[in-house]
């Protein structure tokens, strides 16, 4: 007969004996307890523990308590570290902003929380082992996707009216397709239901959505025109000609338009105002893209460097050479932490977008890109003529290889992601072609920002909400939270104001002699007593002056001399 | 090779019938939320100036009276009901949301000078210029014929002010001396006097309920026990107080509305140093009451406006006004938070909102949500000078502003004056008050 091997304790099993140990030792303690009486205070304490230790494994083996957010979410979500209590005086304030700090943390914890319920997960591309994803061909990838994805893959043919350019809504449901000979068409892309489609009989140079996917605005031959979802013509705008570029700042409702002069206009499209003007003084302005973070536009230069406007400042607000070389095209990822250039030197080179100081990464290609376009996930596409070139993780580590390759037959004139899909939407010289790249669309949308299955009554209401939250021009700067800050003088300010108390001149006063009884004044009188209420100002000021300069001298002197005391004491007799 | 493409189904995302509400998804990853500062901030902008749009704070008034209204008093325990008084000796119960009178009583021959509910409400008092102490059911007779006092005691001095315990069947009464009564009694069963010729309001603690606060003629506040025989303590101010109102919440604060146009609060604990001087009122303040919250309380002035204050703050947050109400009288604060009451020199009883936008009414969840927010964001940016300027700014009467400018240049020239006897006294010989000690004359024990 066999005897049965004795089976493999079960988890709970052991946690049961675990417990079983530590009541005995429990036992064994509170036994010595009794035994010695006294006890030191360091063996209370570590009896203490041991105990606690003992509650702690029974209550946890019952009821688990929440489970800890890993800290790489919580940071996702993190802004920044609060005020410190250090400084403020009063129990009742420093409780208060400790509360405060706290309701900030929670807030972060549970939206890193919360993101267990986000129902979509973001697509890519698994290679086999010796297999590179961009040996990956696009019908390989329409073959291995589902039926609707496949659909989302297609190719138009538009011999006439070429080359093509393309923009996207940015919930990604409309797209609008221009032909440089004057035909448009915008329609939904995913029903591929036509909204309108007309010939501007002129040459289109761009072309740009508005707030709603009802409006869009063609740079034209000469004007711009803002056009409705149905065609019609609903401005012509004289004032804003010869436009190379368009772009359109969301929030705060400004169509930014760059033209052949190198002129940048700001258009307020909820009240048809030009609200800014700017001369870049770059002729045959090229490249023009904004950044849609803090809503700067930067344009790209012939001379290799990238200036970023606002309409409140007629210098840029920052500038940077990049290139040794014209620059020929840059974007902005979704995010604004990365900007991308590409030179005709034949490199691409990544930038932090918020601190311009020193290039990420510099990627030296085959070709001098034309287009550099990024998706909402950080894949890259970089592109000239008949080549199209996708990376991936390429900003904030560097990458060797191309994640996606394609190969076009004819020149690829204008790229743009779909925001939310895995499109690549492609204006090439004869038509436009969509691309399935796995891993371009963030997964999951807000969809009280940006909703791609949004209703009519929806974008309605959404409009409504746009327009009464739309952030006034003035507010456009290099950090967009600046709201929220202190206005502290700077150093430099410092220093500046400290400067400027060697140059200031005495108040002038508005002497008015007072009306006298005749015969008591007399011009002459009055011109003295003038002279001598001037002089006493001045004398006064100058005194004040003195007084100041000198308490800055004395408190100079005191630091220096609290210096010497701190001097060891026997250095009086060296 | 895998490859996986986003394919969302649209189910997910779209309701199935018109009857469900929509599907919003949500993800709060910061890269979807751009420029969420300068939207808060412009959120908070609309909030405030959305805040000043809404804000309509008259809801109605109850006319009837035939003279001046002296003082109204209203129900412990019932929302709807409200006394008033008037000069002539007439009094009357109205019914709040109707907007009517309910009941008309003749109470008193000459004026009328105070009235007060007893603690569990069944019954009033009134108290007249005729000596008398009129006692009434609050249950009216089936005829208005049959009005008739259930109980009269005629007092030996003249009375000024009365007040109801919070808790048993005692009040109190004021005039040449103040007198504690008890409901069943005919004679007062404690007197209390400390050497003034007259006191003019008194007020019942109600929480520490004991404790009894009175205003005197002779610019003294004095505060009483009323299982002590004598009084406890005495503060002789700078000039009368016209009213004392003990903060609901907080037992050991009480307010007083001063002649010298502002309002002192003060603690029972340390009373040579007032904790807050609520100023901006031009002229005399005759009234106020506490919010049941003890956060805020109400003032009626001289000044034909009422403002409200927040407890710890100098300046009013509030002012109401209109062309038609002249001097203020009376005003009470409803036992909901919601409304306040008052009673001006006019005949009428206005009804206002105790927060000049609210929206009246049931709201629903979203709706409570959305101000809420909106009351967060207010509070965040509160301090940025835009929002500030269109928060603080109110419009006062003609009147009143140029009061306000004429005190401006009192304030400057007495402020100029102080720095020059300073500036040319010996070193050290003038000691600075501050302004809010200078109202304090004295404390006596």
């Amino acid at each position: 007969m066999e005897i049965p091997e004795p089976k493999p304790k079960t988890k709970r099993e052991i946690r049961k004996d675990n417990n079983v140990k530590i009541r005995q030792v429990n036992e064994v303690l509170t036994y010595n307890v009794n035994q010695k009486k006294v006890l030191s205070r360091y063996h209370k304490k570590q009896l203490l523990k041991k105990t606690n230790a003992a509650k702690r494994v029974k209550k946890g083996s019952k009821i688990p308590g929440r489970a800890p957010v890993p800290k790489g979410v919580v940071k996702k979500y993190d802004k920044g570290d609060g005020v410190s209590t250090r400084g403020i005086t009063g129990i009742y304030q420093k409780e208060k902003w400790k509360n405060k700090e706290n309701q900030f943390k929670k807030a972060t914890e549970q939206s890193a929380r919360v993101e267990i319920l986000l129902s979509e997960k973001g697509g890519g591309i698994e290679a086999d082992e010796g297999e590179k994803t961009k040996d990956i061909k696009q019908i390989d990838i329409v073959k291995n996707v589902d039926v609707a994805s496949a659909a989302k893959s297609f190719e138009l043919h538009l011999n006439e009216f070429g080359p093509y350019q393309v923009k996207y809504t940015r919930n990604g449901k409309h797209m609008l397709l221009a032909g440089k000979l004057g035909h448009m068409a915008s329609f939904n892309w995913f029903t591929k239901k036509l909204a309108c489609e007309i010939n501007v009989m002129e040459s289109i140079h761009d072309i740009c959505y508005l707030h709603v996917d009802t409006m869009f605005a063609c740079a034209q031959k000469k004007y711009l025109h803002i056009y409705d979802n149905t065609g019609t013509e609903l401005h012509c705008l004289r004032k804003i000609s010869n436009i190379n570029k368009l772009e359109f700042l969301p929030y705060h409702f400004l169509l930014a338009a760059g033209s052949d002069f190198g002129k940048l206009q700001w258009l307020d499209v909820s009240v048809g105002e030009v609200v800014g003007s700017v001369l870049t003084k770059q002729h045959g302005l090229s490249t023009m893209v904004q950044n849609p973070y803090n809503a700067v536009l930067c344009t790209g230069s012939t001379k290799g460097d990238v200036a970023m406007w606002t309409p409140n400042c007629q210098e840029p607000v920052a500038k940077l050479f990049c290139h040794k070389s014209p620059v020929t095209a840059m974007d902005i990822d979704p995010s604004g932490l990365y900007m991308a250039t590409a030179g005709s030197d034949f490199k691409v080179k990544i930038w932090d977008a918020r601190n311009l100081e020193k290039t990420l990464q510099v990627y030296k290609i085959p070709y001098a890109a034309s287009n550099v376009s990024f998706s909402q996930t950080g894949l890259m596409a970089v592109s000239n003529r008949q080549n199209l070139d996708i990376y991936r993780d390429c900003c904030a580590t560097a990458t060797r290889d191309q994640y996606l390759v394609h190969r076009f037959k004819q020149t690829i004139t204008n790229m743009k992601f779909c925001p939310f899909e895995d499109v690549l939407g492609v204006g090439t010289q004869k038509g436009f072609t969509s691309l399935l790249i796995p891993g371009a669309g963030e997964a999951n949308f807000d969809a009280l920002e940006l909703n791609p299955y949004q209703y009519t009554s929806q974008r309605k209401e959404g409009e409504v909400k746009a327009l009464l939250e739309k952030i006034p021009y003035e507010m456009i700067s290099l950090n967009p939270s600046v709201i929220t800050e202190v206005d502290v003088p700077t150093m430099k300010e410092q220093i500046e104001m400290k400067q400027k108390l060697h140059f200031i001149k005495p108040p002038q006063i508005d002497y008015k002699p007072r009306n006298k009884a005749k015969g008591k004044g007399g011009s002459v009188n009055n011109a003295r007593n003038k002279k001598i209420a001037q002089e006493k100002v001045k004398k006064d000021f100058y005194q004040k002056l003195s007084e100041l300069e000198e308490g800055e001298k004395s408190n100079e002197e005191t630091k220096k001399s609290n210096v010497k005391a701190n001097n060891p004491i026997l250095q009086r007799f060296l | 090779m895998k490859i996986k493409v986003l394919s969302r189904d649209p189910n997910q995302y779209i309701r199935e019938t018109k009857s469900e509400t929509h599907k919003l998804k949500r993800n709060f990853d910061p890269k979807l939320h751009q420029f969420e500062a300068a939207r808060e901030y412009v959120r908070a902008l609309n909030a405030t100036k959305l805040d000043k749009v809404f804000a309509k704070p008259f809801i109605g008034n109850l006319d009837g009276h035939r003279d001046s209204i002296s003082c109204i008093s209203k129900h412990p325990t019932s929302l709807s009901l409200l006394l008033s008084g008037a000069y002539n000796g007439e009094l009357r119960v109205w019914d709040i949301p109707q907007k009517k009178c309910i009941r008309e009583i003749q109470a008193h021959d000459g004026v009328l000078r105070g009235i007060s509910y007893t603690n569990d409400g069944q019954h009033f008092f009134s108290i007249g210029d005729d000596k008398n102490i009129k006692m009434w059911s609050s249950q009216a007779p089936l005829r208005p014929e049959d009005e008739e006092p259930a109980n009269t005691i005629l007092s030996k001095s003249i009375i000024s002010g009365i007040s109801h315990h919070f808790t048993e069947d005692k009040f109190a009464t004021c005039g040449e001396v103040c007198q504690l009564w008890e409901e069943s009694r005919n004679s007062s069963i404690k007197t209390y006097e400390w050497g003034v010729d007259t006191l003019h309001d008194v007020a019942f603690n109600p929480v520490q309920s004991n404790l009894l606060g009175a205003c005197a003629a002779d610019r003294s506040i004095i505060l009483y026990d009323i299982r002590e025989t004598k009084p406890l303590r005495k503060l002789v101010m700078a000039l009368k107080s016209n009213k004392i109102c003990w903060n609901p919440m907080e037992a050991f604060n009480f307010t007083v509305a001063s002649e010298d146009f502002n309002l002192y609060t003060f603690d029972t604990r340390n009373l040579k140093c007032p904790v807050t001087m609520h100023v901006d009122h031009v002229s005399a303040v005759m009234s106020l009451d506490y919010a049941p919250t003890g956060k805020e309380f109400v003032t009626g002035s001289y000044d034909k406006t009422i403002r409200i204050f927040e407890v710890d703050k100098v300046h009013s947050r509030e002012v109401y006004h209109t062309k038609r109400m002249q001097r203020l009288t009376s005003v009470q604060w409803t036992l909901d938070n919601k409304y306040i009451l008052s009673a001006s020199d006019e005949m009428n009883i206005r009804i206002w909102k105790a927060r000049a936008s609210e929206k009246l009414g049931p709201l629903k969840q979203r709706e409570k949500a959305a101000l809420n927010y909106s009351e967060a964001l207010k509070d965040k940016y509160a301090a940025h000078p835009k929002i500030k300027k269109i928060a603080q700014r109110r419009h006062v009467p003609k009147h009143v502003y140029n009061a306000q400018m004429e005190m401006k240049t009192i304030r400057k020239a007495h402020r100029r004056k102080d720095a020059n006897r300073k500036l040319h006294s010996k070193p050290g010989s003038t000691k600075t008050k501050p302004e809010i000690l200078k109202k304090i004359v004295r404390e006596d024990a």
